[in-house]
């Protein structure tokens, strides 16, 4: 990977200064221009970015492309500038993040009510905060570019300020994203202190060889408390329901398909290239894998739990975090791979179902599955396109979601983690299973009518009723098609599997990541034979997801005439929601609370092992 | 005590959110936060300096350019941090404001708009 | 959780914490020692752009990138607040008539205190790269000095010296040259915010290339959102009410 191309990274930083100027530009005009120009000048901002991240990607493709901002190219090891480094796993996210941006203000065009031009303005402060983050090479740039992703979010989260439910998202948003961040910073600061240098490539050459001392421990699980809470990874999750649950719906879409993964992307980014010549793959693995499976498993279970639609949707990517941060977490190159089109998948199917959830808020103004049994037979658009994405998410082929959930799987066997690949059919199936009894109960009506307290606030308008769409809007829609279209390219373009292997190869490659930085050429990446996206065993695994999906469904349908009979089972049930409803209490204290108890598990995960 | 000023800065962080997990007040959870956030400027400031050392500005005529200066890094780091600080912290604020006339309390115990 | 609860977990927490970090502090490097390699190169780099403040240096030149992502979250979080702070459906602005009693004492000392203010906020902007100081520090002295105006009692004059729209524009025209003069950078000299401006001699008023501009830019931005961060803070506090006399109860909905 030694093929430099100069006239890509000397556009690198336009990722980050396209939005910003355009959202400069639109404090300045927006109050005084239509409603329609601000829409169209938001959306091709976001086009040209996302323009922009297409062609980093293919040309990082051929080779990494980096860009000491300024011309503050190092000499020898040294340097006091900052670097962006540019992989193909990190263009293709910042693709994905410029990509749904588009879509979500497509699907804004005539959702959301804005007459200042503010909404757009921080969408595109948001837009610029997760380019940097996923350029960036530079650890303090980092914590900046999350702050700025922070602070835009926080402000959209709330933005509906008639609804107590989203001012209190949003804090709880805000002051556990906030103090996770601080918490890096410390890690951040321990780190200069130890090395004398910030970028990432740099970091790395400084710890290698070295055995971890309590230093390197103690930054490591700092600096990565901050972007697991960010990640929504167990226990630093609270604060993703209550924000995912109230935002506006593209917004939501944003947060559930590229924000969380964007935490997981930079935590393993910081492992690989900063952590890895230390804290060996072999010690860190046993800490990555616990979270992801605690994170897999309780984000599943919260998730068929809930009956307001959006917190079910919210829980079923913490569920969906904890399986990537599971592939990503074998410190492999398959399951890297595997992982990336898995988030990639996923991110098109949750933005189609937040982008639905939207549409059934804006026709019913309720997201409350009891509340809305067997009122959308009026829309068996929306119930067709609710069913498909339940099933594409339970991993039925050819999505792309599927065929990442494969590869990881194959993985995992390859590992002989044979639990690992139960575990991946067994949430999928929970969370696909979940949305497909929304789909069952809300757009068919089908099992018992549950009985449930009329008193549960499960709604949350955006609009006042009489200004609600009767029709579904031709924009919405289109968004929506996109990105169910993409997760299907996604799992039948031949190549796909190929593709994410190399960008796998590329981003686990330290060596070739600090030799770019330093502008040599790094070794040559040895090639894996090309594979067809697809093997028997996956798609088989697929389908017996889907089903298992189905059955989930249908039990939680009509299972209350079956646990009538086991009471002990119903019992059983009872107690483990309640004590899992009461941790998740919506209070600010308990998340602070877990935050630090999550510092600790985190740092006897990885500490432990290694003394 | 070599370590006293990196202990101070972690029990800063530590006793800020102490503050968050204990407060009945949202604006009291805000500027603990920006207490935690403290910990922060004393851990970079504290990373940077160097006894001895003179600050790593050489406006005045009389000071030459020196490598003996406190860590000027740390600084810009800290400035970029007292930025986010404050401009989080109007944020918060701006949703607490909300909160009290909605909920009319600002007490997290009292707040349940949110659970499960 | 119950309150005893949530504090067992946080003291789980902290003990955790704490066998994390003592032994990481002792391997710290001794507090006050001579181990800065990146001050040493910082320096050398400032210097070499002739910039006398090496802070700013670091801000404006070296990690230019870290300040123009920072006043991004600037003018993100001015725009959140504005959007977070607008009157909601059932408030109206009250402008309550006539004026609040001031001491004369106040009312002078904030007629006085108002030029002053200014003046170092001025001061602190333009030698930013040569004496302590700087963009951010002079705009939040200019943005917040205004406000003596209102501490001096009269709201009317504050409103008049700050057209929310013209410091809007002061807020945008600020962000938008930082990033201007990175994308200048590109043109100039193929880098962007690359430093391509003529550097001058060290310890002037104009050296250190782009660094004294972009001090500006970012002075002009963070005084008018700071003004306008308040505004909003002021207007909500001052004359946002329930339109009917009655608070809206809590989580009404209209189901």
């Amino acid at each position: 990977m030694a093929h430099f191309d100069h006239g890509a990274a000397a556009l690198l930083p336009l990722a980050v200064a396209v939005p910003m100027l355009g959202a400069s530009v639109m404090l300045a005009l927006g109050r005084h221009v239509s409603r329609l120009v601000r829409d169209l000048f938001a959306i091709a901002i976001a086009a040209g970015v996302t323009g922009l991240s297409g062609y980093f990607l293919a040309v990082a493709s051929s080779g990494r492309i980096v860009n000491w901002v300024a011309t503050w190219t190092p000499l020898g090891h040294r340097s006091v500038g900052i670097v962006l480094e540019v992989d193909p796993m990190g263009a293709g996210i910042a693709l994905l993040a410029a990509g749904l941006v588009t879509c979500a203000l497509i699907f804004s065009l005539r959702y959301l009510e804005s007459d200042t031009g503010h909404f757009h303005l921080l969408v595109l402060c948001f837009l610029a905060g997760m380019e940097g983050f996923a350029l960036t090479g530079d650890l303090f740039d980092l914590f900046v570019f999350l702050e700025l992703m922070g602070a835009s979010a926080y402000a959209l989260t709330a933005h509906n300020i008639e609804d107590p439910q989203a001012l209190q998202g949003g804090l709880n948003f805000g002051i556990i994203n906030s103090l996770g961040a601080y918490v890096s910073l410390m890690g951040i600061g321990l780190l200069y202190a130890k090395t004398g240098v910030l970028q990432l490539p740099l970091l790395g050459a400084k710890l290698a060889g070295h055995r971890p001392g309590p230093l390197v421990i103690a930054a490591f699980v700092l600096i990565f408390t901050g972007l697991l809470v960010k990640s929504g990874v167990v226990p630093f999750h609270f604060w993703l329901a209550d924000a995912h649950a109230v935002a506006p719906a593209p917004v939501c879409m944003l947060f559930s398909a590229v924000m969380d993964p964007l935490g997981v992307y930079a935590a393993f980014r910081v492992y690989w290239t900063v952590f890895s010549p230390t804290i060996a793959p072999a010690h860190a693995r046993v800490a990555f894998l616990s979270l992801g499976v605690a994170t897999a498993v309780i984000g599943a279970v919260m998730c068929c739990a809930q009956r307001h639609i959006k917190r079910l949707l919210a829980y079923s990517t913490i569920a969906h975090v904890g399986l990537f941060f599971c592939a990503l977490g074998l410190l492999r190159e398959d399951g890297t791979a595997a992982a990336a089109l898995y988030a990639a998948g996923h991110a098109g199917i949750k933005g189609a179902l937040f982008l639905l959830c939207g549409m059934l808020l804006d026709r019913y103004g309720n997201v409350d599955e009891l509340h809305l049994f067997g009122k959308g037979r009026g829309s068996p658009h929306l119930g067709l396109l609710f069913g498909l994405c339940g099933f594409a998410l339970a991993g039925l082929p050819p999505f792309g979601l599927a065929l990442g959930k494969a590869l990881a799987e194959k993985a995992a066997i390859d590992q002989h983690l044979y639990w690992m690949v139960a575990l991946f059919v067994l949430v999928s199936a929970l969370t696909g299973g979940a949305v497909l009894r929304v789909t069952a109960r809300v757009f068919l009506g089908l099992g018992d009518r549950p009985k449930g307290d009329a008193e549960y606030r499960a709604v949350g308008t955006e609009r006042p009723p009489a200004q609600r769409l009767q029709a579904l809007p031709a924009a919405a829609l289109s968004a929506i098609g996109v990105l169910i279209a993409g997760t299907l390219a996604l799992g039948v373009l031949p190549g796909a599997r190929d593709a994410a292997e190399r960008a796998a190869a590329a981003f686990i490659d330290r060596s070739g990541y600090l030799a770019n930085a330093l502008g040599h050429a790094g070794h040559q990446l040895a090639i894996a034979p090309s594979a067809p996206n697809w093997d028997l065993r996956g798609v088989l695994l697929g389908i017996a997801s889907a089903l298992l999906a189905a059955g989930f469904a249908a039990a939680s349908c009509y299972g209350r005439r079956i646990l009538v009979h086991v009471p002990a089972l119903r019992l059983g049930t009872r107690a483990v929601l309640r004590a899992l409803h009461r941790v998740h209490s919506g209070h600010i204290g308990d998340y602070v609370a877990w935050l630090m108890a999550g510092c600790a598990i985190l740092a006897g995960l990885i500490g432990l092992p290694l003394r | 005590m070599k370590g006293l000023i990196y202990f101070v800065a972690f029990f800063l962080l530590i006793i800020g959110a102490f503050g968050i997990a204990r407060s009945k007040d949202l604006v009291h959870a805000v500027v603990c936060l920006s207490v935690a956030q403290a910990g922060t400027y004393v851990l970079l400031l504290a990373v940077g300096y160097q006894h001895h050392a003179s600050p790593p500005v050489f406006g005045s005529p009389a000071s030459r350019p020196t490598r003996d200066v406190v860590d000027p890094l740390v600084q810009a780091m800290a400035l970029t941090d007292i930025v986010v600080s404050a401009t989080v912290t109007a944020l918060l604020l701006a949703i607490s404001i909300q909160i009290a006339k909605r909920n009319h309390s600002v007490d997290p115990d009292e707040l349940n708009a949110v659970e499960g | 959780m119950s309150r005893p609860v949530r504090y067992v977990v946080f003291c789980l927490g902290v003990v955790g914490l704490a066998i994390l970090l003592a032994p990481a502090v002792a391997h710290l490097p001794a507090f006050g020692s001579t181990f800065h390699p990146y001050r040493t190169l910082a320096v050398a780099a400032a210097v070499a752009h002739r910039t006398a403040n090496v802070v700013s240096a670091i801000n404006f030149d070296q990690r230019g990138l870290d300040t123009f992502g920072e006043e991004s979250i600037f003018l993100a979080s001015v725009a959140g607040a504005a959007l977070l702070l607008r009157p909601g459906e059932h408030e109206t602005e009250r402008r309550p008539l006539g004026h609040a009693r001031m001491l004369d004492a106040t009312r002078l000392l904030g007629y006085v205190l108002l030029p002053l203010s200014t003046i170092l906020g001025l001061d602190l902007i333009s030698h930013g790269n040569v004496t302590p100081g700087g963009g951010f520090q002079g705009g939040v002295v200019l943005g917040t000095g205004l406000h003596l105006l209102y501490v001096a009692g009269s709201y009317d004059a504050l409103e008049k010296m700050r057209p929310t729209t013209l410091f809007e524009w002061g807020e945008a025209i600020g962000a938008g040259s930082y990033g201007a003069l990175g994308v200048a950078g590109l043109l100039a000299s193929g880098a962007f915010l690359a430093n391509f401006v003529p550097l001058g001699h060290f310890g002037a008023l104009f050296s250190g290339g782009t660094v004294p501009l972009l001090n500006i830019a970012v002075g002009i931005e963070v005084a008018s959102g700071g003004a306008i961060l308040l505004s909003h803070f002021l207007r909500q506090a001052m004359f946002t009410e329930p339109a009917g006399g009655g608070r809206r109860a809590s989580g009404e909905r209209d189901e």
